[in-house]
């Protein structure tokens, strides 16, 4: 779909174009493949979070299934003792930072703009950026696997096992800490565009108070998001010293503490915890209401809760340390933070309660999600609050009973409902209904797996199985439990196969999904499916909360819900001659974010010879040319009134880049001539010449 | 069908080419609000480099201790040019509100060659360091120095990058007076770097440190 407008036929002459040193053409195609490498559309950039996340996901499953195999008996022989610390390793940080934090990105970048009437984010280059860093990151991270071993410290990283080069001195470590610097690039910088995004770009009487939860619950976590990352930043940048540059920041052996590592790891690692949760929250609060056919209990009450936790969960972080021996005083605080932050949480599961209370329940697909999560959610949080009991904790501390906790509100929190908005936004993202039988397969195979998987889990952390060894000896009587976990394991890998199918067969049948398939209440839902490029026809004027609920039903005297006589006019799509100026696609996000996996490939082989640290200068150039050119370059082009302009930018280097651009130059141009000729209300190329006379 | 209604096309332009005059509903532009998002992350940065640096005072195992190395009339100096270079950088926010290229560019590169000057200061007083025997890996004291210093150093380096990028597009009269915000938005930056320069000289200069650990 052209997002190029051919110029009104009576423009003024150009001015003289000016010359442009750029190594690229401005790209013009949004088809195809180059149209996908140079989106800047939110909606195909969480398009390509989700995919890749869910690449990853699969990947970090598989690593789950290797572990399985390995303790599902005693004595397991499947993996080495290195190999199981590697696989480990690479499962949590894979599952937390390449897989719940970017699908849950996903579906904020794609979903935020939509509900609160935008047209894009804030910085749409700076969102491609994010995303290209996101996936050059998770490729950095996982060529360590061929390229002399994966990471092996824990998802962790506790110094100084890691932080001394002669306790693991291969390169996983170093590929673990640039790998997540790299991010912690990528996440702040998203956080910050998502951030802006809600603040500013909300459209005309969409109140802070009248935005949807899940945009709230975003917004929270994104702040998290900006505020924790600089902290985990320094931990790896002090490892980073110490490892390649002969710091002494963790080595105890010159006076230095190992515990600062665990601080500043779990000062950043518990608000982690509600970045990861916070969204999936929010999209539970999106989805009950809808299938309960009532509003959100309590919404400000929501929304407050929230805020709360984003608050207290900067105050908690000493309970992954209780075990640490950091005395009465800050344990006993401690413990308490962490039983008052377990308060916003309980008030949120009442008032999911209190939406279904009395409603007309539909399990549909994504309801059951919902209501899983809660299930799971609520096991899993209480096994929390009795880690919140120091004495219990340390009986609980490194045994598999933590495992079978933060599963239980990480797996069964936030997969379960990151699982319910795939089936709950699909047809608005791909046009497509999920199939729903299929999916309540999903769902239970799931749901009896996952219990099978970490349920046992409990049982054997207080029996003693410590975690992360690698097999263990049969007079420990551990063998069954672990058998059915691993059972367990491969039944959540029959859903996850189950999933994969109905995805196959829905994009094969091509059903269209109708607009608004599950009578919702959020705005996005009066966008036609799938969502056009420019997203609103026109920018809506939001009246309320659940403003496209109110467009559709009111109650009567006696409370009940009585559809309105007058319904919202359908969807309007106003086809590839929309006439909307839209922000242009771009090279540079690219090029810039390419630099910073050279930058890091330079420092991990730079520990054996300095010489590699060449490597790192070119891809500092990368990064900084990439960032000039981006800068140089308007977000949007004029064409409106330097029609010539394409034209006069001579394409210097690469071919297929320029071929593409040629491409879509005489598609503009046709397409241009038939929106002349459609003269459908006003023509598109006046509108466009309006907007910018308003400038 | 295609008609758009009064006041809708400036948010269709809020992400578009005109961040001059931001139809925002906080009023504040998206570029300057990214701005401050970034300073906030950057506070939890520098706050934790600083807090590690404090948390080392006085653990060090062997010396040199700051009280041998530290030349404090020295580093009171550059402090006070750093400090300095905030005050031209208002002069070349006040210089382009008022429209005049010229004395952007005059303030623009005084901004500049101040921090250039601290950053030259801060080159030697490392050298100076290392000649007296002070290292990242000499003990904590020099690791926590060096590197809390240096992110600092780093800061304002990118700083000086800024400045003199905008230097440029003034010269190649890319910056008319309505589009005066992005040096706002550098200043922003820059005063940053600038106050967080005040608390680290405080943290790390003039509140005495003890000595060596002491088994």
């Amino acid at each position: 779909m052209a997002t190029v407008l051919e110029p009104p036929a009576l423009a003024p002459p150009p001015p003289a174009p000016e010359s442009v040193v750029s190594p690229f053409r401005r790209p013009r195609t949004t088809e195809g493949f180059w149209g996908w490498i140079t989106t800047i559309d939110h909606k195909r950039i969480g398009i390509l979070y989700g995919v890749t996340a869910f690449f990853f996901f699969l990947v970090g499953g598989f690593e789950a299934l290797l572990i399985r195999v390995q303790l599902a008996q005693p004595n397991g022989t499947l993996l080495s003792a290195d190999a199981y610390n590697q696989v480990f390793t690479m499962h949590g940080t894979t599952m937390v930072f390449l897989v719940i934090m970017p699908l849950s990105v996903a579906f904020g970048n794609f979903m935020i703009p939509l509900m609160i009437g935008a047209r894009d984010v804030a910085f749409p280059r700076l969102n491609a950026f994010s995303y290209w860093t996101f996936l050059f990151g998770g490729i950095f991270l996982y060529s360590s696997f061929v390229l002399g071993g994966a990471p092996n410290g824990g998802w962790f990283g506790y110094a100084p096992n890691t932080s001394v080069t002669g306790f693991l001195p291969g390169r996983g470590i170093d590929f673990w800490i640039l790998g997540l610097l790299i991010l912690g690039i990528a996440s702040t910088v998203g956080a910050a565009n998502l951030v802006v995004t809600t603040l500013n770009m909300r459209a005309p009487g969409m109140d802070l108070f009248r935005m949807p939860i899940f945009v709230w619950m975003s917004l929270i976590s994104q702040m998290l998001t900006l505020f924790a990352m600089p902290v985990i930043t320094v931990a790896l940048f002090l490892m980073l010293f110490d490892r390649f540059f002969g710091s002494a920041f963790f080595d105890p052996s010159r006076g230095g503490d190992p515990v600062l590592w665990q601080h500043l790891f779990w000062l950043f690692g518990h608000p982690e915890v509600y970045i990861l949760v916070l969204p999936a929250m929010g999209i539970v609060s999106e989805i009950l209401p809808v299938f309960s056919r009532k509003p959100l209990f309590g919404y400000p009450v929501m929304v407050f809760s929230g805020i709360a936790i984003g608050f207290i969960g900067w105050g908690v972080w000493v309970h992954h340390m209780f075990a640490v021996g950091l005395g009465p005083v800050a344990v006993s605080a401690f413990s308490l933070t962490t039983m008052f932050i377990a308060v916003p949480t309980g008030v949120k599961i009442f008032n999911w309660l209190g939406t279904m209370m009395k409603g007309s329940l539909k399990f549909t697909t994504p309801m059951l999600w919902a209501v899983g999560f809660i299930a799971m959610f609520t096991i899993g949080g209480l096994s929390g609050v009795t880690h919140s009991l120091s004495p219990s904790d340390r009986q609980q501390t490194d045994t598999y009973y933590v495992v079978a906790h933060f599963h239980y509100v990480l797996f069964g929190g936030s997969i379960f409902a990151l699982f319910g908005a795939t089936y709950y936004w699909f047809p608005k993202i791909f046009g497509r209904m999920l199939d729903e039988r299929l999916g309540k397969w999903h769902f239970w195979v799931t749901f009896i797996g996952f219990n099978l998987t970490f349920g046992p889990m409990h049982i054997l952390g207080l029996e003693g199985m410590p975690r992360r060894i690698y097999t263990y000896d049969k007079s420990l009587g551990l063998a069954f439990w672990n058998m059915v976990a691993t059972i367990g394991a491969f039944t959540i890998a029959i859903a996850v196969l189950i999933f994969l199918y109905n995805v196959y067969r829905t994009v094969r049948e091509a059903v269209p999904a109708p607009q608004d398939p599950w009578d919702a209440r959020t705005i996005e839902w009066t966008l036609p499916s799938p969502v056009p490029v420019y997203n609103f026809a026109e920018i809506p004027t939001v009246h309320s909360l659940d403003e496209f609920w109110h467009q559709k039903y009111t109650e009567d005297e006696e409370g009940r819900l009585v559809k309105l006589a007058e319904q919202p006019p359908p969807a309007v799509d106003l086809g590839p001659d929309h006439g909307i100026h839209l922000p242009s696609p771009s090279y540079w996000p690219l090029v810039a974010s390419f630099g910073l996996p050279v930058i890091a490939y330079g420092i991990v082989y730079g520990r054996g010879s300095g010489a590699s640290y060449v490597v790192s200068v070119i891809g500092a150039l990368i990064l900084l040319g990439g960032l000039y050119g981006w800068a140089f370059e308007p977000g949007t082009e004029p064409e409106v009134h330097e029609p010539d302009h394409a034209e006069a930018i001579p394409a210097l280097v690469g071919a297929g880049a320029s071929t593409a651009g040629e491409l879509e130059a005489g598609d503009a141009t046709a397409a241009g001539g038939s929106g002349e000729g459609s003269g459908s209300g006003e023509a598109p190329g006046d509108t466009a010449s309006d907007e910018e006379g308003d400038q | 069908m295609t008609a758009i209604a009064p006041g809708t096309h400036v948010e269709a332009h809020a992400t578009g080419s005109h961040p001059a005059h931001p139809p925002t509903n906080t009023g504040i532009s998206n570029e300057k609000l990214a701005m401050w998002a970034f300073l906030g992350s950057e506070c939890l940065l520098f706050g934790a480099l600083i807090s590690t640096y404090f948390l080392y005072r006085g653990r060090s195992l062997v010396g040199p201790t700051p009280k041998q190395i530290y030349d404090i009339p020295y580093t009171s100096v550059s402090s006070f040019v750093l400090l300095m270079s905030s005050l031209t950088m208002v002069l070349a926010l006040a210089a382009i509100q008022r429209g005049d290229q010229r004395r952007l560019r005059i303030w623009l590169l005084a901004t500049a060659l101040l921090g250039m000057t601290f950053i030259g200061g801060q080159v030697y007083e490392f050298t100076s360091f290392v000649r007296e025997g002070l290292t990242l890996k000499t003990n904590l004291f020099g690791s926590s120095f060096f590197v809390l210093t240096g992110f600092h150093g780093a800061h304002v380096t990118l700083g000086i990058v800024m400045l003199l990028s905008l230097a440029n597009l003034s010269a190649r009269g890319k910056i008319p007076q309505e589009k005066s915000e992005i040096v706002e938005i550098a200043g922003l930056y820059w005063h940053f770097v600038d106050i967080v320069w005040i608390v680290i000289f405080t943290v790390v200069y003039l509140i005495p440190s003890p000595g060596l650990h002491v088994h």
